[in-house]
């Protein structure tokens, strides 16, 4: 019942977008403008209806309905409740329909609040929403229906993939979802602007709260996974220029354009076309990405021919939006004026750069991502991994953080290097000094004795906007960008000092015997048996001690789920302020001995400090934003009203 | 990143696709209803044993430090064949542990890690190194950097080169 009522929704709803596309459009015209009073009421309808879908789908989930075929194949009774509930996004049916549903509500919320710009301009907004979600809507509807039913009814679910059952990955799918279809927001406003070519400061500063919350998620989305794939999967590393997570740095890349770019269309006016492309581009790298990890075209090109119903339906969902976006792009671009002119050197010249650089880092990851594709397709198989994504968008981030230290010094318009090379004197000694020092002290690769150098003057240059200003008075856009820049420096240190300076251990150890790795000796204390809720595991007790400090336990487990059948490695950590032990055991061998495998990782959690710092500068750039344009609301409505009373 | 070359008795595949893609991977080779059976034989460490004998580096670093980075970097470098978007260095399959005892053993006999590769493309093709070679099929992929600085110089010089541009 539950899932029929949930069903019914969902068509409703499609119906509401069909409904919101057809009366934005018309509104347009000279005869429909009568329409123009409905798409908002339907918008906000529309949203709604998606959420309930949503929620029914989650009831289902939290029930274990094993009669709905969704649940069957991915839940189990026996899980514990917040798997259950993670369990309803955790798939490829329930992730689209967290992803219309938080396309129906962002449209919905956009039409309640938005009140800055031309009323066309708004239409023609909210009517390419709904057509983006219509062609969602399609697909969901026709070729993955959430809510089939399965008879017979099985007598117990399939389960979930214990690598899944983990509390970070359970809310990172969702907050990376927000990311990429709060992009389409942006998408939309590009494509109302370019209907009715209203393109300028108005517009920048109606899109860019959207950006900005898109890519805090984003970068939060980002950052989460990352730290998920560091602990959980048991080996260590953090990054692995696998194609899901490029699917998800790539919006954020253009993400990060798009931002930067808007901010010069508020304050200046300027890059009006540059921004509206990147507003399209946006977008459709979150449909690229979406692409790529829900055809199953990653597991094989071979697999995607043979089974080609729903990666063909997102192929022609992209080249319909990003096609039909880019004709339009290209049929007003010419009448699209790039805005106001500026010198090489001034604030817009530096943004301008880095703009450029993030595009082209984009461009690396895209062409690395999809070659491979490509060359199975014609019948050969090449790898592309890190040898390749390293150094080559290194080419590009090097100069871009660069052009980041001296960028937000200096002014609009116009201005010198001699102004602020005093400024930047100080950043530029210390990345000097710590160029002498790596050389000196460390082994390391050339990339990451660049990382450590870049990070070191950045981190200090990324301060200096501060300097001389009231500390109070300054505004929180500007603290939010000084935290952003920082965190960036953070990250980067992060990263490079784990690729210098981990020390690994491997070893086969007998229990009570001490192996060292870096500053730590660890000695294996005891083995034994353990069982969780839909898990039994071996658990190692180690006492570990830093520069034969006192000993701390860690217990790192070898776990063994049932539904269904596979081992996870659940590692375990000891967190100082300068680095991470990362603890892991493995199997017993013949002769008694139980493998362990030891990391010394210096500064390591820097990397996610650092995401965490970027997604709060963010946040505080986006509560200065909008709590300064309803200041100047209130502003404009008290003056209104004054005017009015006078009149009287 | 630095990984360890564990022991080779664990499920072979670590997927990190997001949960959808993961699932419907997953789904597909579920074992039914042995479940139960299954559980046990994984509870019990001693049962999961390789039947095939280990080779000898599989889960041993080399003494010399110097020549374990090497192989180290290398073994993060080449592909696991049987697993999804892994490394040998951090892969579990049996196949990956022989591999990482051939280049262990290959860079303590005083190989060059590059000869080693060329020598594993040769036996396994292309697709085994993840630092793609200049070929007639992956130039573009070498072609591209240049590409997008000439495109980004273009850029900024039609964006700037007409004067102050102010």
């Amino acid at each position: 019942m539950i899932a029929e009522f949930g069903l019914a929704a969902l068509w409703l709803a499609a119906a509401l977008a069909a409904l919101q596309l057809l009366a934005g459009s018309l509104a347009l015209t000279p005869r429909g403008a009568g329409l123009a009073a409905v798409v908002r009421p339907v918008a906000v309808v529309q949203g709604l209806l998606g959420l309930v879908a949503f929620v029914a789908l989650i009831v289902l989930f939290c029930e274990t309905d094993l009669s709905v075929k969704l649940v069957a194949m991915n839940s189990h009774s026996a899980k514990p409740f917040i798997y259950k509930l993670a369990g309803a996004w955790g798939n490829h049916e329930g992730s689209m329909l967290l992803w219309v549903t938080v396309m129906g509500l962002s449209g919905g919320f956009l039409a309640l609040v938005e009140k800055r710009l031309p009323e066309p301009t708004m239409l023609a907004t909210l009517a390419g929403q709904a057509f983006v979600s219509l062609g969602f809507y399609a697909f969901l509807l026709l070729s993955s229906n959430p809510f089939e039913r399965l008879s017979p009814v099985p007598a117990e679910g399939q389960g979930l993939n214990p690598l899944l059952q983990d509390i970070g990955l359970a809310f990172h799918p969702p907050t990376l979802y927000l990311g990429y279809v709060g992009l389409s927001v942006a998408f939309s406003f590009a494509i109302g602007a370019l209907v009715t070519r209203e393109v300028g400061p108005a517009f920048a500063r109606a899109m860019r709260p959207w950006v900005l919350g898109a890519w805090i998620f984003l970068t939060l989305g980002i950052t989460a996974g990352s730290y998920w794939a560091y602990y959980e999967l048991g080996w260590g590393g953090w990054w692995f220029w696998d194609p899901v997570e490029n699917a998800s740095l790539m919006p954020w890349l253009a993400a990060t354009a798009l931002l930067h770019s808007a901010s010069v269309l508020a304050a200046r006016n300027a890059l009006r076309a540059w921004t509206i492309m990147l507003g399209v581009v946006a977008f459709s790298m979150s449909m690229v990405g979406t692409f790529l990890v829900r055809s199953g075209i990653l597991t094989s090109v071979h697999a995607f021919a043979v089974d080609p119903e729903r990666g063909s339906f997102i192929l022609a969902l992209l080249a319909i939006n990003i096609g039909g976006a880019l004709t339009l792009f290209g049929l007003r671009a010419a009448t699209v004026t790039e805005g106001e002119r500026f010198a090489p050197v001034s604030r817009e010249g530096a943004l301008v750069f880095n703009n450029v650089m993030l595009s082209a880092t984009l461009g690396i990851v895209l062409f690395g991502t999809l070659y491979p594709l490509a060359a199975e397709a014609m019948g050969a198989k090449v790898s592309v991994g890190p040898p390749y994504f390293n150094p080559m968008s290194a080419i590009f981030v090097a100069p871009m953080l660069i052009v980041l230290a001296v960028g937000p010094l200096l002014r609009w318009r116009r201005d010198t290097f001699a102004r602020v090379s005093g400024s930047v004197a100080l950043p530029a000694l210390l990345a000097a000094a710590a160029a002498v020092g790596v050389a000196f002290w460390t082994q390391a690769g050339l990339l990451p004795m660049l990382g450590l150098v870049l990070a070191a003057g950045l981190a200090l240059a990324s301060l200096l906007p501060l300097r001389g200003r009231g500390l109070r008075r300054t505004p929180l856009a500007v603290w939010g960008m000084v935290m952003a820049h920082f965190g960036v420096a953070v990250a980067l240190g992060g990263m490079a000092s784990d690729s210098a300076f981990s020390v690994e251990k491997l070893v086969a150890s007998r229990v009570g015997e001490t192996t060292a790795v870096g500053p730590w000796q660890v000695r294996l204390d005891r083995i034994e048996p353990v069982a969780g809720q839909n898990w039994t595991a071996m658990e190692a007790r180690l006492f570990v001690s830093y520069r034969g400090g006192a000993p701390i336990a860690a217990f790192p487990q070898s776990r063994s789920f049932w539904t269904p059948p596979q081992q996870t490695s659940e590692s375990a950590l000891i967190t100082r302020w300068n680095g991470q032990l990362y603890t892991v055991l493995g199997e017993q061998s013949d002769d008694g001995r139980w493998q362990l495998r030891l990391w010394w990782k210096p500064f390591v959690t820097l990397i996610w400090f650092g995401g965490v710092l970027i997604a709060l500068g963010g946040l505080l750039a986006l509560l200065g934003r909008v709590s300064s344009d309803l200041r100047r609301l209130i502003a404009r409505e008290k003056i209104a009203d004054r005017r009015q009373r006078q009149g009287r | 990143m630095r990984r360890w070359t564990g022991p080779s008795t664990r499920t072979p595949s670590r997927d990190r696709s997001p949960p959808g893609a993961t699932l419907r991977h997953w789904t597909r080779s579920l074992a039914g209803p042995a479940f139960a059976g299954m559980a046990l034989l994984f509870a019990s460490p001693h049962s999961a044993q390789d039947s095939l004998p280990p080779a000898p580096y599989a889960y041993r670093q080399l003494d010399d430090p110097a020549q374990e980075a090497k192989a180290q970097a290398l073994m993060e470098t080449l592909r696991c064949l049987k697993c999804q978007s892994q490394s040998i260095a951090d892969s579990d399959a049996p196949m990956a542990g022989d591999m990482r005892s051939q280049v262990r053993q290959r860079i303590a006999a005083g190989e060059d890690p590059e000869a080693i590769r060329a020598w594993l493309v040769e036996r396994y093709g292309d697709y085994v190194s993840y630092a793609p070679r200049v070929t007639s099929l992956t130039w573009p992929l070498f072609a591209l950097p240049l590409l997008l600085l000439l495109t980004a110089a273009l850029l900024l010089r039609r964006r700037f080169g007409k004067g102050d541009g102010g």
